[in-house]
């Protein structure tokens, strides 16, 4: 069988496709270059009152750009719809293209949706009124699904991520499966690895582990960081400079080094990261059963139950979190037992579980720092004043006044934050540290595949490609929600 | 102010102190010193003799005890054997073996300038850190040689028309480099100007523009000596890229803020033209702002100076690091981190007291 060319019998259309691409950056260059020296038409006042200019040449080259950039689009979509149809006839796109069908009907249907109801849909329908925050959530939400969809239920990866195929060590992308079946899938669609494992595949699988982790460690910080860092900003005294000297104490550690010093085999057989997993994770168990009970605590009769269900429910995710085999410390010369296996109902595995921590400890602090001063900004407003006034106590104002009040940083926040951790897990990965080293994430990916780069740069320019964009992507949707949530 | 800097100094010591005692604890724990042990003798060492080699050097006392011995303010270890031929012999932290009793030192720690000895280089940590730190610091001049211009001026441009195409397509631009990390776009640069298989080396070499195999070196360790274009620029490139999106974006910030206030608009409708306006009255009051952000974001670059090194393979600080870190190099990377805790303090104190006298409107009382 032939190897898969990029577009296969789409070539005719890559002329066209250059063809667009460099019009489009040659009138975006020149579109700079004039805004710096021509000045716009004057604006004339006419008899009845209104005002007109003539769009004069800047005009003009912004509806040549506009329509350049149309084009691009459009051949673009023009290689997506035609690859969903043919397949690898089209090449390696027309068969990734076609691979991920399922990712592109959940985005259609997903924005579809979003745009019908984007008025009762709060900051979240906002978003679709930008368009840099549109293509952020685009990207976002492609690697979302993606991840979910290869990582959990088996759909758009090709081959097994960890099975080697003999013969296609380093082979090139689009390269034809050595002995497939008819059952198999023909190519490897973006080649194989220094281990003869098919790269498409291991890309969607690590996706999983990233979309996974990332948003999860960046929860646990945000509970950690918010609740310390209500009570030292609204409080302030000794408990603040307590609080900021421990805070500061983590961020004078080079991360990379403190990676080092958490990660290794050796630190992990003295139980340490179990520890901090214990404590780091109970914060969220706090953090809801002062929410509740500072809220209701005058209406026992709902008080109580809502907190026996959350907290019973929370208590039992916590254990399970932090207990495996049955333990939730398990050295050579001792245990601590946790929960029973049997009632284990999350099972992560140790290696994931001292990667998660090491990264929830490290952005903790600074979402504290960034909790702390909000919390100081916003304690000296009228409302909060008021509050103090009707006698509420002082975790009720700070978890229902101030913390609502300061959603949208937050959340624009979360979102860089998400982006920041996710560059984080591919750190500890580029180094060899905590998840094994045949882990299909982007960060070991990149690194297994650095040693031949100059050779075979398929294997890690793929995962580096994967990763740019989804930080990318939540970097632009960070921008987006700003824009949006200072548009009120 | 010579109290707030007095004051800044206390805090700088005591975190420094919290920091190397935390260092010194992880890196201290029993089964560290046990793949310490085997390293050093060999890996098929009984519990027994890891115990004894242990004991012999001083590692198993208390870990307090063991600090202030590297600190300087706890005597050094002395340890009476007997050899393998029966001879008594007596080893010690501060004095080499066989020294007479009247010549060995008492004590010996950072207080006294002895940082120890590296176990995986067989040399003395503190000349060894000062040589791979100096060439750090050469990666550091140029990385911030290329990055502070570049980022300046692309925030500048940005931030002066707020909103225009120029605006939006650098801001863009400052948003990409900051969402690529130095493993991404090292590998990324590797892959195109550095394969001679692969990216543009071999389309140069084949129109005849080139003679040389590939464009640029994809490793740097020739570079710590003899730092040509061809084997320093990649490096610094990468560490330069992401650190320069950050600084960009609060220039714009600072610019775009400058650019409202009502001095320029008097500058504006008294007819100065807007070059004028732009490099005379606003530029000096856009600068205060990234003078600290450039200056916090030193302790960044650490970061990117250690995957950098290990990417590159430039045997400078971070690999270092590398290397006493993923051998538990006690002493070496204790070294390490004070060298960098010191750096990261050192620059957050210059940055508060740097503002203070860039911009007349903060006092500290």
């Amino acid at each position: 069988m032939e190897p898969l060319t990029w577009t296969g019998s789409l070539s005719a259309l890559n002329l066209f496709f250059t063809l667009a691409v460099c019009l489009f950056a040659i009138l975006v260059v020149v579109q700079i270059v004039t805004s710096l020296f021509v000045t716009d038409e004057p604006i004339r006042v006419q008899s009845d009152g209104t005002a007109s200019s003539s769009a004069g040449v800047s005009g003009l080259i912004g509806t040549g750009v506009k329509f350049s950039f149309m084009l691009v689009i459009g051949i673009i979509l023009i290689y997506l719809v035609a690859g969903i149809v043919m397949g690898p006839k089209a090449g390696i796109f027309g068969g990734m293209a076609q691979q991920l069908l399922p990712v592109w009907i959940a985005m259609i249907v997903i924005f579809a949706a979003s745009f019908k109801f984007k008025r009762k849909l709060g900051l979240y329908g906002k978003l679709f009124d930008s368009t840099v925050g549109m293509i952020g959530f685009g990207i976002v939400l492609f690697w979302v699904l993606a991840g979910v969809m290869g990582g959990v239920f088996d759909m758009l990866v090709t081959h097994d991520s960890l099975s080697q195929t003999s013969g296609m060590k380093n082979k090139l992308p689009g390269t034809p499966l050595r002995g497939a079946e008819d059952g198999d899938y023909q190519w490897f669609l973006l080649g194989g690895d220094n281990l003869a494992r098919d790269v498409f595949s291991r890309l969607f699988k690590g996706a999983w582990i990233v979309v996974l982790i990332a948003p999860m460690a960046t929860l646990f910080a945000f509970m950690v960081g918010i609740t310390l860092g209500l009570p030292a900003g609204y409080y302030g005294g000794r408990l603040d400079t307590i609080l900021s000297f421990l805070a500061n104490l983590i961020l004078a550690f080079p991360v990379i080094l403190l990676f080092y010093l958490l990660v290794t085999p050796e630190i992990v057989a003295t139980g340490i990261p179990n520890y901090m997993a214990a404590v780091l994770f109970v914060f969220p168990l706090i953090f809801f059963a002062i929410l509740l009970n500072s809220r209701f605590y005058t209406q026992p009769s709902v008080r109580t139950p809502l907190l026996i269900v959350v907290l019973g429910v929370l208590a039992w995710a916590y254990l399970s979190l932090i207990s495996n085999d049955g333990a939730i410390v398990a050295t050579k010369t001792y245990w601590i037992p946790g929960l029973p296996a049997v009632l284990d109902g999350i099972n992560m595995p140790p290696a994931i579980l001292v990667v998660f921590v090491s990264v929830v400890f490290v952005n903790s602090p600074t979402v504290f720092r960034i909790v702390r001063g909000l919390a100081l900004d916003i304690k000296t407003r009228d409302y909060v004043a008021a509050a103090q006034t009707r006698g509420e106590g002082p975790w009720y104002i700070m978890l229902w006044e101030i913390l609502p009040n300061a959603r949208g940083p937050l959340i624009v926040d979360f979102c860089l934050r998400i982006g920041y951790t996710t560059i984080l897990l591919g750190t500890l990965g580029f180094f060899g540290l905590g998840l094994e080293s045949e882990s299909p994430d982007w960060g070991t990916t990149i690194n297994a595949g650095r040693r031949l780069l100059a050779l075979y740069p398929h294997a890690a320019i793929a995962p580096a490609l994967s990763l740019l964009t989804l930080v990318l992507g939540l970097n632009l949707l960070a921008d987006g929600l700003r824009e949006e949530s200072l548009r009120d | 102010m010579g109290i707030f800097i007095l004051r800044r100094l206390g805090v700088m010591l005591l975190t420094a102190l919290c920091l190397t005692f935390i260092v010194f604890f992880l890196t201290n724990l029993y089964p560290n010193l046990e793949k310490l042990a085997k390293t050093q003798g060999n890996f098929r060492m009984s519990e027994e003799a890891v115990e004894s080699y242990l004991g012999d050097r001083g590692y198993l006392d208390a870990m307090p005890v063991k600090f202030g011995r590297w600190v300087g303010v706890v005597p050094g270890w002395v340890t009476e054997k007997v050899d393998d031929d029966g001879n008594p012999i007596v080893i010690g932290r501060c004095f080499a073996r066989n020294t007479p009793q009247d010549q060995r030192a008492k004590f010996c720690g950072v207080l006294q300038g002895h940082w120890g000895s590296s176990t995986v280089f067989k040399t003395d940590v503190g000349e060894l850190v000062m040589t791979r730190l100096g060439a750090t610091g050469k990666l550091m001049g140029f990385v911030l040689l290329l990055m502070v211009p570049m980022a300046l001026g692309v925030g500048v441009l940005a931030g002066m028309r707020e909103g225009s195409r120029l605006d939006r397509s650098l801001s863009t631009f400052s948003i990409a480099t900051t969402a690529t990390p130095e493993y991404v776009s090292g590998v990324i640069f590797i892959a195109l100007l550095a394969s001679s298989k692969n990216g543009l080396s071999p389309l140069l070499v084949d129109w005849g523009w080139m003679d040389a195999k590939t464009l640029f070196s994809g490793s740097a360790t020739r570079a710590v000596d003899d730092a040509t274009f061809k084997n320093f620029f990649l490096p610094v490139l990468t560490i330069s890229l992401y650190g320069m999106g950050y600084i960009a974006r609060m220039t714009r910030a600072s610019m775009t803020e400058v650019m409202t206030a009502q001095y320029i608009r008097t500058a504006r409708l008294k007819g100065v033209s807007f070059g004028n306006v732009v490099m005379k009255h606003a530029l000096r009051n856009a600068l205060i702002a990234p003078f600290t952000v450039i200056m916090l974001q030193i302790p960044w670059l650490l970061n990117g100076v250690v995957i950098v090194e290990t990417l590159f393979n430039y045997k400078g600080f971070g690999w270092l690091l590398v290397q006493a870190a993923s051998n538990n190099d006690i002493e070496l990377l204790l070294a390490v981190s004070v060298v960098s805790v010191v750096v990261v303090l050192l620059t957050q104190l210059i940055s508060d007291i740097g503002y203070v006298f860039l911009n007349p409107r903060i006092r500290i009382s």
